[in-house]
């Protein structure tokens, strides 16, 4: 189809889908209203639960089941990924070489770096109190890291990142979630249930498993980010065509950064 | 006029769609791509939004405060979470289509390889 056909045939079908969907939103609740009974629910039950975040408290009591599914997909995509930019035969690993940076980034950098794994860091623990948790926190524990390669160069991240002890961090955040859930279900009535002691509202130490399963959602993103822009960052830094074209298949053995 | 956020989030919707079938450039199909499902962050929170309402978060507020809908704001941390990882993977295929055909225009893919 040319790129003017298939255009035509956008604009008709978007026609219908806009007037279809103008129409849907006419019917709809009007915007800013006062009925919505799964919020009031949600509210109470995280309130009954001493949950004071009732977004974590939806996230990881009410339908934690669900997020053990998210959690999945992330893990599985990490592992898409790194399989997906694995050197292939016939592309050769360059040393990256050291890099100049100005005194002022470089300080600017270091500084902030501790900053920034605090802030991560306690964004997780205070999932359960402020808004946040082990999604949010995690990636910024994982962003944090990266401002050494901003602040030094790229030889300096992979010393303090041993991606192999990341990958194992991944996979043991996602199985801390599981045998949570396993735990709970042998100790109560039912799997990911929430049976610990609720604690004190608005105290870090309140809500139960959702202080649990939030650390272990928090390992599990910092560690699977982390992987994530390691594997990207090796294909932009490391890895180069092999000289002779990237289909010569040399199969040399895959060597360990240093 | 109450259905206006709606109508804003059927647009950004019908923009990514349109880049998405016009797109040149997988980069640039993949970035379409986030532009469409955004379009269901601002569905999800327009849904949840309630007048006055505070965010869901009863560390300062007290219990009886008037809050938000907080179950549409973990569907859209969930969306979010499942938007990050499918363009990471996207843009790992993407990497290694421009490795094996040299190319990153979809037109250009059509040609199979054995």
């Amino acid at each position: 189809m040319t790129r003017r056909g298939r255009l035509r045939l956008f604009l008709l079908a978007a026609l219908v889908l806009a007037a279809g969907y103008a129409v849907a939103c006419l019917d709809l609740p009007p915007f800013g209203g006062d009925r919505h009974p799964y919020g009031d629910r949600a509210v109470h039950a995280a309130l009954a639960r001493r949950t004071a975040n009732a977004v974590a408290s939806v996230n990881f009591d009410q339908r934690a089941m669900d997020t053990l599914g998210e959690e999945t997909i992330l893990f599985a995509a990490v592992l898409g990924a790194v399989v997906l930019l694995r050197r292939t035969a016939g592309e050769a690993r360059t040393e990256p070489e050291p890099a100049r940076v100005s005194a002022g980034v470089r300080r600017l950098g270091l500084a902030l770096l501790p900053v920034a794994l605090l802030v991560g860091l306690y964004v997780v623990a205070h999932g359960n109190v402020t808004p946040g948790g082990g999604f949010q926190g995690g990636v910024v524990v994982a962003t944090a890291l990266h401002l050494l390669y901003v602040a030094a160069d790229y030889r300096a991240l992979e010393r303090i990142r041993p991606v192999s002890r990341y990958e194992l961090g991944d996979a043991a955040g996602e199985f801390a979630y599981t045998m949570t859930g396993v735990c709970t279900a042998l100790a109560g009535p039912a799997f990911l249930a929430n049976v610990l002691p609720l604690g004190t509202f608005r105290a870090l130490a309140s809500a139960g498993t959702v202080v649990l399963l939030n650390a272990a959602v928090g390992m599990e993103v910092a560690c699977g980010v982390v992987v994530l822009l390691a594997t990207f960052l090796d294909q932009a830094v490391e890895i180069a065509d092999a000289p002779g074209g990237p289909r010569s298949a040399d199969g040399a053995p895959e060597e360990e950064p240093t | 006029m109450s259905v206006l956020p709606y109508l804003v989030a059927g647009w950004i919707f019908l923009v990514g769609l349109y880049g998405l079938v016009t797109s040149r450039d997988l980069i640039h199909a993949v970035g379409c791509l986030a532009v469409t499902q955004s379009s269901t962050y601002v569905l999800l929170l327009a849904v949840g939004y309630r007048r006055g309402g505070t965010a869901p978060v009863f560390a300062d507020a007290p219990a009886g405060a008037r809050v938000v809908d907080p179950v549409v704001q973990a569907l859209t941390l969930t969306d979010i979470v499942v938007g990050a990882t499918v363009t990471a993977l996207l843009l790992a295929l993407v990497v290694q289509l421009r490795k094996r055909h040299g190319t990153v225009d979809p037109d250009r893919l059509s040609e199979l390889r054995g």
